[in-house]
This record gives C-alpha cells, structure tokens and sequence, in this order.
C-alpha cells in the first residue's frame, strides 16, 4: 500500500465515524491542554516571582548580621562566638569598596505614626538616600531622604502611599508635620505606589533617617545594609570586598552573611522550577489516560469493523498492511488531537493572561514539545494492541459477521 | 482447457467445538481445470463455503495438499498467501462487502490500492470497469445509494480488477431478486466465457444447473461430480454483454 493511499484510507476510516474520531480527538485534546495550561501556570509563576525579585534591584548584595554558615577555623572564632552589631561605620566603610556603588543601611522597627487626629501602626525604615537609587524606586510627591552626613539626619520623613490616604486622605500630606514615635517629622516626600508585590510592601512604610530611626528604636544595630554592584560581573567581587572589610572592622572575625540576589534568586527558581515539572507530570497522567481511552476506541472500532477486515484480507491486504491501516489511524487521531489540544492550551494560557496582565503565563516550549510528544507516544503506543488485534482476525470468521 | 489450476489431495478441515470435533471436509480430492465454470451445491452444513474459504486461502487444511498452478500454497506464509489472493483470486460475496463510507470507484479501485498500483494505472482501470459493469452514472455513489443488482456489480467489478485467473462466487445471487440475479450471474458467465475460472456455491438447483461441471456435498465430502460435456460443445458462450 502507497503511503499516500494509506494515509487517504486511515483519514476516510477516522472521519468515517465521526463521533468516535471527535470524542478521542477531544480526549487527547483535552491531555495536551491541560500540559499546555498547567506548565503555563507553573512556569508564569516563576516568572512572575523572579521578576518580583529582580524589582527589588538588581547587582544587590546584602549584608546580614550574624553567620549562619560554618566557615573555615579563625582564631576569632575559636575565642569569642558573640555577634557583633552592623553599625552605621561599617556600612559607611564599606563605601570605600571598589566593586560598589551604592550602600544603604537598614534599620527597621514598628512604631506609631499619628496627625490630625489620626493613629495608625507603621512599620518605620530607617535609611539614607542612597536607598532610593539602589531599590529603584519612585516617588509621587516631593524627594526622598536627603543625603549628607548619615550620623546626623535632618527630622524629616517618606511615606508610602498608603499611608497617605490613611492619614491624610484627600488632603494634602507634602510639608504636613507628623508624629512617630515620640518625634516630630515633616513630610517631604510621598512615595508612588508599587502595587502587590512580594517584596516589602512601601505602601505601608515610612522612611526616615537612618541615625533618627535608630534612635527612636533606642539601638544602634542596624536590620541590613543594602549594597549595589557596579554591574552583575562585579557582584562576586563586591561580595568578597565587603565580607573583608566587615571581618577587618570585627577583629578578624567573620560574624556576618553576605548573601547575593543571584542565589536567591536560583533559590526560587529551582524551586519554582520543580513545582512546574509536577504540575505537568500530573497533567500528564491525564494524557496517559487519553491514550487509554484511545486504545479502547481503536479496540471498538477494530470489532465493528470486522467485517471489513475479513474483506480487506480477501482482497489481499497481508496482516501487516491492516496492522498500519489502524496504527496510521490512531496517530492521524491522537495528532489531531494534540494539535486541538495544543491550541486550546494556549488559548486559555491567553485568557489567563488577559485575566491577570501581571501573570507572565506563557507554557515553556519544553512543556509544549513534550505534551505533543507524550500525546503522540501514547496514541500510537496504544494503537499497537487494536492494531495487532486487527491484524490477527481470522478473515472467514470476520468476513461471516455482519 | 487441459492444464490443472486447481488440485486439491487429501484434504481434511475439522473446527473444534467445545468439546466436539467437527469434520467440514474429509478426504477431498478435487481437480479443476483452468477456465471452468464449477457450481458447488448442496445442503447447508456440507462443507460448501469451507471448500471456497479453502480454494480463497482463506482458511487452511488441518491435513491435505493444495496445489494452484503448480504450487504447493499450502505451506506459504500468509503474507504470500495475501499475495496470491491479490493477483490470483477474486471474491465475490452474497452480501456484496462493500466498504459503506467508500464511493463505487473506491471500491472497485480498493484491491489496487492494497496492492500498491499507481494512482494513474487504477485510474485506467476504474474507468474501464465502470464503462464495463454500467456503472458510469454511479461512480461517485456510496453502496447504499446503489440497488442491490449495482453493488453486486460493484462488487464483481472489485472481484475483477486485478485480473485475477479464479472468481469464487459465495451465493451470488442470494441477496437479489430473480431478474438482477439472472443478470448478474450474466455477467460472472461472461467473464468465465473470456478464460476466468468460475467457482460458484449456490443453493439454487436451476443456477446450478447452468454450469458446466457440479459438484454436490454432503458431509464435507464430494457426492456427485457431474460434467455437461455436450453443452459445452454446442453452446459455448452462454453469456450477454454486461448491461
């Protein structure tokens, strides 16, 4: 039989049933959508959350207190164990690092903010103005934090725009004086509004200087300190240039974590990364199941199809021809239905994108390859047995029913 | 009309039943030479459709020798048995066997399809048989848009078309009313007449009685093996141009 005849055949066989053809086409179909829209789902995830991250800004290090790692012996280490503070001089020294542009440190308590009447609970950031360039921020009203000397802050404050509306409502808040804590501020600047993310939401902050926040929190640690390199090669440097100038400023003693944006960053997306590989691992279950309902259309279609079987023997069609016939059949079935299958999937991966703009939805070409790849697997894996059982009729007993 | 086509020797079909062991045919020896027009009658249990799945090799014998031209066929694989049945063998069926979703051309052109002929070569061919059988009008028709005298023709028109040297006709005409039966059996005698060898079961004495050898079964065995010589000698080509 010529290829083109066989593929003529199958075709007229698989259309010939209409009803059949369509339920599996919708079977298969409905497989490979659920690949398509699931690791759409998964993958926009990841996406969604490493982009979160990379707003924070990039080229960041950050310099935590305390070590949570186990490092080589010191002599430093085998004397004392005791943490020392990040204090304002140490993110001061670490300006002097070549691979960094900018510092900023992080003071961060919860206090109360209050005006005209009005009370609410903030959490207040304590900073210097450097913070403004180094998170990529933008401002509504005004200007962030002045910069100048970091021991000595002038009393004045950044709101988010949350806070605003709370406090002020439709009245304008810009040179307004508040209270916090026990201090007054003048606000001179009302951040813009960053929208959900999953960072630390500015909304809901309050910035002041970092030497007033200390102050007001009666400590003189700070939370971080914040530190952008020049460019992403220079990160591994600033990295090693920060953690030696803190161990110089702390006798010799590596009793902080310097950790870069980049691992958590791989962090998540390792993690996210798997979380999508289940969801189509799932996904592909119900493909399996597919190709199961198209072994049992296939097995239907070979007894009601006996007759013609017997007659297609008769005519001279050796075994193996009728073997390809119904194999030719159950792939032409199962590729349509990927191809249904993969359209759907990425119409509703738009849909979804319509619903959420925020939501990067789009399946991984590797989901969609192996989803239409599975889906054609399984079809013709399936088709094997009907195939051979169709092959295998003994063509006078096939012929002889009607 | 000398050369041996067909040799059946010793041939033996049991079907097991169950339990029971059911002989179809016994110890058959047959003859049957090339261009003759054979009728195969007898009561139904006796074998008649058995011997024709056998000389369609269609079913094979538990014991015995079948030889078709010359060859032992017996023992070939069913993939050359399918071959042989492709060039050697038509079929045709008391329920015609058309494929329903297939137009008549498609039909007819179905065993040239199986055997892998270019679509030009079927094209010729389909276009000649249709113009044979008067099927011209019904070409593009599916089988239950025709009559059941127009699918039998299809059907003979499919049995023909790889110019095959044996037709096996199973009740040809069982399915028909007398005057599209008449014409069809018109038809196979007219293709028996140009050198095909004609192998008929039928339940109908008379249509029996047209051809020129009959053998009778009973039990799986030949009873009567009864030849018309002399109608052979002076009416040779009892048949008509297909209508």
């Amino acid at each position: 039989m010529r290829s083109t005849d066989l593929i003529r055949f199958a075709r007229d066989a698989a259309t010939g049933n209409p009803l059949r053809a369509s339920l599996l086409v919708l079977a298969m179909a409905i497989g490979v959508a659920a690949v398509v829209v699931l690791t759409a789902l998964g993958d926009g995830a990841r996406r969604y959350v490493m982009s979160e991250f990379s707003s924070l800004g990039s080229n960041l290090v950050i310099v935590l207190p305390g070590r949570s790692q186990t490092g080589g012996f010191s002599p430093g280490n085998a004397i004392t164990n005791t943490t020392r503070d990040l204090t304002i001089d140490d993110a001061q020294a670490l300006q002097r690092a070549s691979a960094v542009s900018h510092v900023a440190p992080l003071a961060v308590g919860t206090s109360e903010i209050s005006a005209g009447g009005k009370l609410r609970e903030v959490m207040v950031a304590g900073t210097t103005s450097q913070y403004f360039q180094l998170r990529h921020m933008a401002m509504a009203q005004g200007r962030f934090l002045a910069p100048g000397d970091w021991r000595r802050g002038a009393s004045e404050a950044v709101i988010g725009s949350k806070v605003r509306d709370e406090i002020f409502g439709s009245s304008p808040a810009l040179g307004q004086l508040v209270r916090i804590g026990d201090r007054r501020f003048r606000i001179v600047g009302i951040l813009a509004a960053s929208g959900q993310g999953l960072s630390m939401n500015t909304d809901e902050l309050v910035f002041v200087p970092v030497s007033l926040a200390q102050a007001m929190f009666n400590s003189n640690t700070l939370f971080r300190i914040l530190i952008e390199a020049h460019s992403r090669e220079a990160i591994e440097a600033a990295k090693t240039q920060v953690a030696d100038i803190i161990k110089l400023r702390h006798e010799g003693e590596q009793d902080v974590t310097v950790i870069t944006q980049d691992a958590i960053l791989a962090t998540f997306d390792r993690l996210l990364g798997a979380l999508t590989l289940g969801v189509a691992g799932i996904a592909a279950i119900s493909l399996a199941v597919a190709g199961i309902l198209v072994m049992n259309v296939m097995l239907v279609s070979v007894t009601q199809r006996t007759s013609e079987i017997g007659l297609l023997k008769a005519l001279g069609a050796t075994g193996g021809a009728i073997r390809l016939v119904f194999l030719t059949e159950a792939s032409m079935l199962s590729l349509a239905g990927a191809l249904v299958g993969f359209g759907l999937g990425q119409i509703g991966a738009a849909v979804i994108r319509q619903l959420y703009p925020t939501f990067p939805a789009y399946p991984p070409d590797w989901a969609v390859l192996a989803g239409l790849a599975t889906a054609l697997v399984t079809g013709i894996l399936f088709g094997v047995l009907p195939a051979r059982r169709a092959a295998q009729l003994d063509p006078v007993q096939a012929l002889s029913k009607r | 009309m000398t050369s041996v086509q067909i040799e059946l020797a010793g041939i033996e079909r049991v079907f097991h039943l169950g339990d029971s062991e059911v002989h179809a045919l016994r110890n058959l020896n047959l003859s049957i030479a090339a261009g003759e027009y054979v009728a195969v009658m007898g009561p139904s249990g006796s074998g008649k459709s058995t011997l024709l799945n056998l000389l369609g090799l269609l079913d094979s014998p538990n014991i015995g020798l079948y030889r078709l031209e010359g060859r032992d066929v017996t023992t070939l694989s069913s993939d050359e048995q399918a071959r042989v049945r492709s060039q050697r063998i038509g079929f045709v069926f008391q329920s015609f066997h058309l494929v329903p979703r297939l137009t008549a051309a498609e039909n007819i052109a179905l065993p040239m399809v199986l055997a892998g002929l270019s679509p030009a070569q079927r094209a010729v061919r389909v276009k000649q048989a249709l113009k044979d059988y008067g099927l011209e009008n019904r070409a593009d028709h599916r089988p239950d848009e025709l009559s059941g005298g127009q699918r039998q023709r299809v059907a003979i028109a499919r049995a023909t078309i790889m110019q095959p040297a044996v037709i096996l006709a199973d009740e040809p005409t069982g399915n028909l009313d007398r005057a599209t039966g008449e014409e069809v059996i018109r038809l196979l005698e007219g293709l028996n007449a140009q050198g095909v060898t004609l192998i008929m079961v039928t339940h109908d004495s008379a249509l029996g009685a047209r051809a020129r050898r009959q053998l009778l079964m009973e039990d799986g065995a030949i009873k009567q093996d009864i030849r018309h010589g002399t109608r052979q000698d002076t009416n040779p080509t009892p048949c008509a141009v297909p209508t």
